[in-house]
């Protein structure tokens, strides 16, 4: 016999200036199986809460409905407040009567009523409701990083430190991501890689660290606490535990055309070759497109000047499985491609500014390659159509960004920021050098910026005119740049040596797939969607499985580290308990019904429905059933609409009771 | 191939010379060229200008009128005319209330589905190689600027038709036939159209702009495919050399000059002995 | 209200919205004749944000406008600047607030347009005499006048105009289509 007690919330004035609580309160006490009907003023408040377990002990009640708020807001509040009191936390429903009621509706009357029926269903809902278990789920603890930037790194070695396993997968022959790649880094002007690569040789070095690099996830399965990862190691024909990184190979290489990824094409490198020297491991690949032993069968000459006997021409591509608790990932961006074909018709990019056109316009990691003491010029800035020194360059801010006609509408948050920089790096080397910078709006909201910039204007006399550029051309050598001052209302023609545009921020390629294989969303510009914009920016819809950096969404260098410490932080959660327990409202198949015609397993977004083999004592095979993996099911429900049998249900909203929720309101 | 023909009132006015060289070079390619019959002006920059309404209901009774003649293409040689029709065409097939109204203005159905061509589409549906087989002799001493004003690619999203920052099309079908056009900064480069007799400086101004940056990247004439054009080139060049000096006279040709002296066409058959600027 | 100038008119005959204009001014930027403009075309767009209209209208940068669609092509935010210049250009017609330093060109459009009206198809001499006509008699410029004089005996030996000009058979529409959209505007 079901005794059930009903609260009902005024929320203070939230829900009682539109609906009548009390009048609510003295409705559902009507009701069959309703022991007790109150109303209070704040239910989930302190003495709301002590009201409520003091009313659980004296009458003994077997259910409960809390007639207030969202779940979401404080439904885990009463579950813990009726455990406490004795009583099973699944046997507690609640009424949303304030945002889907009084928040919503005008008419007092009417959502009075409405409030009843809502509460009407829950009651019927609760007299149903079975005592479930919480799901005990064992944690594996280890975490797969996929992404060796900084804040795939900051991310790693807070977890290592902590004493807990690490596997760090990288794409690119080096971890170091795209700091790697930078000058010096605002708004301090350190010096990148001086500050990266400590960090980049603690992950080497750490006994907790295990690190695959010219490796990508192929195949992640499983769920939080236990996930199997499948990695493959791309084919680096270098066995890097003999080889000692002496440079012998790269320097004998005799293919030395190949432009350079690390400098976006404005250096070349050989065949085998480490992207930049601090890389980390220190050990070369060999491009197997560009290698001429690979290609044509001749040459091989590393291999014989090789003194550790390290090159191994027949090295294949190999698979890694590992068993991990919590995914981090940080792969992190790369910019807008201008000059080439997009995904619109008739039109290459930004014609208008002659990216590949003329080798003097160039993007921002360009310029900052060759600003950089390991680019393609030693750190000297010069054209790269004849080498001179250029006198004056153009740097224009927003290409790509900002830009609903042919880029992306947002923002790129950074540009602003490294484009004074990149004046006062240029000014710095080029003492009477003059930079013009063509800017909508100056966003330099961090932690000194603001000071930054003004810095490269009032000191290192930058130039700076608010206006877009139009169309960039190029006579006798020199780049012609057409562009306006709206400040002074003029149009402005500047002549150039050389011109660098600030492109916009995007997802890294491989951002998408990589999502889909861990069930992680991503927004229209393939950006990794975070759980809750405000409250939760590093995790996503699947558990166990974080976001840092770059790849959420464009952000600087300490933003990157905050969210990587946060995520790291999130992953030793999960690992500081023994067990994880999950809500046990997740579908059950009935095998004694189940025809095993697999409809649910097809339409199971999580892959949480698995094929089992029923077979007699003797071992032969009775049928084949599916069967719902408790540790990946989250409970949507989706099976048991389309089962022909019904044979599965969910626990917690059977189809009884939503039956018998319909029901209440006839 | 066949095409219905818009030839547009400067065609038939004082540009009657770009007439005889599209008519004679589309003859020689066996195109037949069947002109609208009673069309009337596109309205050109007059009334886009002062009355929205009616450029786009004097276009879209010429497109009435092909529609009415069972003409499913139409060439228009002249830039303005063919962007017109484009835009007003575009605009009465996505919008079935315009439809409407503009054909109660116009007093004929239209629906706005017929394709509007300028002259390098025409070209390039024919086939560019095949014209190339037609040819008789290489274009081998021509250095082209190929210039292509404002209206032959823009509206990009109305008109489709190459690309308008860095267009290839004339210089395509100019180098498959032997000539060698140079790269230049002023392909879309406006050159004052219209504003010729009400506002001459303006038109000299950046004509001058034009040419100059034509020789400085070491053309020897220029092309163009729009009659607008070609009076601000070549008539105007004489006052442009007065107030502004150019460094040698720019022989302009029509894109059908040149694709019709590939095929032997006698230049006073194109209309090339009418222009003002003449080869010495 | 199609017939008034205002923001709302101006957006709808130029079949945009001026508020999405975040004046970044690259349209001004590409402007073949803004060396030459009072007012920039972003500025333009602006004082109609702002309702400015009057200024706008009476601007002398909407009559030097040679519609060559750079600004529209290129805008980030598909704003039709070059279709609110021509929205600025009707409407200051109208209302009869043309700069004075730009009559000539504005008369040159009315008496095109005219010669449409009249003829189907434009006759080149009839526009010649009649532009330079009222063009004199606009601001008594001689010189006007005398302009491209010399060019007329080339032109008649190149057989480039016909003294008598062509003319459409059915001029009775064309009428009647011009009245339709006067009516409307």
């Amino acid at each position: 016999m079901a005794k059930i007690g009903v609260f009902t919330c005024w929320c203070g004035e939230n829900i009682a200036q539109n609906v009548d609580v009390q009048h609510v309160a003295a409705e559902i006490a009507k009701l069959p199986n309703v022991h007790c009907s109150i109303e209070y003023k704040y239910m989930c408040s302190e003495p709301g809460q002590a009201m409520i377990r003091e009313k659980i002990a004296a009458e003994k009640l077997t259910g409960m409905v809390i007639a207030s708020c969202s779940p979401h807001m404080h439904l885990n509040t009463f579950r813990k407040a009726a455990k406490n009191a004795g009583l099973n936390p699944y046997q507690v429903e609640m009424a949303n009567i304030r945002e889907h009621c009084s928040w919503v509706h005008r008419n007092r009357e009417e959502a009075t009523l409405k409030a009843v029926d809502l509460v009407k269903m829950a009651v019927a809902k609760v007299r149903k409701n079975q005592e479930l278990v919480p799901i005990d789920i064992p944690v594996t603890k280890r975490v797969l990083v996929v992404g060796g930037g900084v804040a795939g790194i900051q991310a790693a070695l807070d977890i290592a430190d902590a004493g807990y396993e690490v596997v760090m997968v990288e794409r690119e022959p080096s971890i170091g991501g795209r700091m790697a790649g930078l000058s010096e880094t605002f708004p301090t002007l350190d010096c990148s890689q001086c500050i990266l690569t400590p960090r980049m040789v603690d992950i080497g070095q750490h006994p907790n660290i295990t690190l695959h690099t010219y490796s990508e996830v192929a195949k992640v399965e499983g769920f939080i606490g236990n996930f199997k990862a499948s990695i493959l190691k791309k084919a680096r024909y270098v066995d890097v535990n003999t080889c000692t990184g002496c440079g012998t190979c790269w320097n004998s290489c005799p293919s030395k055309k190949t432009p350079s990824e690390f400098d976006f094409g404005l250096g070349t490198r050989t065949a085998i070759y480490v992207p930049f020297p601090q890389a980390v491991p220190a050990k070369p690949v060999i491009d197997q497109n560009a290698c001429i032993k690979l290609t044509k069968g001749k040459c091989g000459v590393c291999m014989k000047k090789c003194q550790a006997n390290a090159i191994d021409f027949d090295d294949k591509d190999a698979l890694v499985e590992e068993e991990v608790g919590a995914v981090i990932v940080a792969t992190g961006f790369k910019l807008f491609q201008i000059g080439k074909e997009q995904d619109l018709e008739g039109q290459s990019g930004y014609g208008e500014y002659g990216y590949d056109k003329y080798p003097d316009v160039i993007d921002s990691l360009q310029f900052e390659r060759l600003a950089s003491a390991s680019g393609p010029t030693n750190g000297e800035i010069r054209r790269p159509s004849d080498g001179k020194v250029p006198k004056n360059i153009v740097f224009i801010s927003c290409v790509g960004s900002r830009d609903n006609a042919k880029g992306v509408p947002y923002c790129s948050k950074v540009c602003c920021m490294y484009t004074a920089k990149h004046t006062m790096l240029y000014k710095h080397k080029v003492h009477d050098g003059v930079a013009h910078v063509f800017y909508m709006d100056i966003r330099a909201g961090g932690k000194n910026y603001e000071e930054f910039v003004r810095r490269a204007i009032e000191q290192d006399g930058a130039q700076y005119h608010r206006g877009r550029v139009s169309k960039i051309t190029e006579k006798h050598g020199t780049l012609i740049v057409r562009g306006v001052d709206t400040l002074a209302g003029l149009p402005l023609t500047i002549e150039a040596d050389m011109v660098v545009l600030a492109s916009a921020i995007k997802p890294t390629n491989g951002a998408q797939e990589l999502a889909q294989k861990l069930n992680v969303g991503y927004d229209n510009y393939g950006f990794l969607s975070e759980s809750h914009p405000k409250l939760r920016p590093v995790e996503t819809a699947s558990a166990g499985v974080f976001v840092c950096g770059a790849c959420q969404g464009p952000k600087d260098i300490p933003e990157s580290v905050a969210q990587a410490s946060a995520a790291a932080a999130k992953t030793l959660v999960i690992f500081s308990k023994e067990e994880l327990t999950r809500d046990p409202e997740i579908a059950k198949v009935n095998e004694k019904v189940c025809a095993g015609c697999f409809t649910c397993q097809r339409v199971c977004a999580f892959n949480a429905i698995e094929q089992v083999d029923i077979r007699s004592p003797n071992g032969k095979l009775i049928k084949r059933i599916a069967r719902v993996n408790p540790g990946l099911c989250m409970g949507c429900g989706t099976c048991v609409a389309v089962c022909p049998s019904k044979s599965v249900d969910l626990s917690g909203t059977t189809e009884q009771q939503v039956y018998s929720m319909v029901k209440s309101l006839t | 191939m066949q095409v219905g023909y818009y030839p547009g009132c400067a065609l038939h006015g004082s540009s009657n010379d770009y007439e005889m060289s599209v008519r004679a070079c589309l003859s020689k390619l066996q195109i037949d060229v069947r002109e609208i019959d009673d069309w009337i002006c596109c309205g050109a920059s007059a009334a886009h200008s002062l009355n929205q309404k009616l450029s786009v209901a004097l276009p879209a009774r010429t497109l009435g009128l092909a529609e009415r003649d069972g003409l499913n293409d139409i060439l228009a040689p002249c830039p303005m005319c063919s962007m017109e029709l484009c835009k007003a065409g575009k605009a009465l097939a996505e919008d079935p209330e315009l439809r409407v109204e503009i054909s109660d203005i116009v007093e004929l159905e239209i629906t706005g589905k017929s394709r509007v061509l300028n002259l390098i589409q025409v070209l390039q549906e024919f086939g560019v190689e095949k014209i190339q087989s037609l040819a008789t002799r290489s274009l081998s001493e021509f250095k082209p600027a190929c210039y292509y004003g404002c209206l032959l690619t823009r509206p990009p999203k109305v008109l489709k038709f190459d690309d308008c920052e860095q267009p290839e099309s004339m210089e395509k079908i100019l180098g498959l036939l032997g000539a060698v056009p140079v790269d230049w900064n002023f392909k879309t480069e406006c050159c004052g159209a219209g504003m010729t007799l009400a506002n001459e400086d303006t038109v000299l101004d950046l004509s001058h702009k034009i040419i100059s940056d034509a020789i400085d990247h070491g053309a020897n004439c220029l092309v163009v495919a729009c009659p607008m054009c070609h009076v601000n080139l070549d008539m105007k060049q004489a006052a442009v050399k007065e107030r502004f000096g150019v460094q040698r006279d720019m022989v302009v040709y029509y894109l059908s000059d040149l694709v019709g002296i590939a095929m032997g066409i006698d230049e006073k058959d194109l209309g090339v002995d009418r222009h003002y600027v003449v080869k010495d | 209200m199609r017939s008034e100038a205002s923001v709302a008119s101006i957006d709808d005959l130029a079949h945009t919205r001026v508020c999405e204009c975040y004046q970044c001014g690259k349209c001004s930027a590409g402007c073949p004749v803004g060396e030459q403009m009072d007012i920039l075309p972003h500025q333009l767009i602006r004082l109609v944000q702002l309702g400015c209209l009057e200024e706008a209208m009476s601007a002398d940068s909407i009559w030097k406008c040679v519609s060559c669609l750079t600004c529209s092509t290129r805008c980030p935010k598909s704003v039709e600047c070059a279709g609110v210049v021509d929205a600025l250009r009707e409407f200051s017609a109208k209302e009869d607030v043309v700069s004075k330093r730009e009559r000539r060109t504005e008369i040159f459009q009315r008496v095109f347009l005219e010669n449409i009206r009249r003829n189907g198809r434009l006759n080149e001499v009839e526009l010649v005499i009649v532009f330079k006509t009222k063009g004199f008699l606009n601001d008594l410029n001689v010189p006007l006048l005398l302009k491209d004089a010399t060019l007329a005996p080339r032109m008649l030996g190149r057989g480039k105009f016909h003294l008598v000009g062509e003319k459409v058979k059915n001029r009775e529409v064309v009428q009647r289509i011009f009245s339709r959209c006067e009516a409307t505007a």
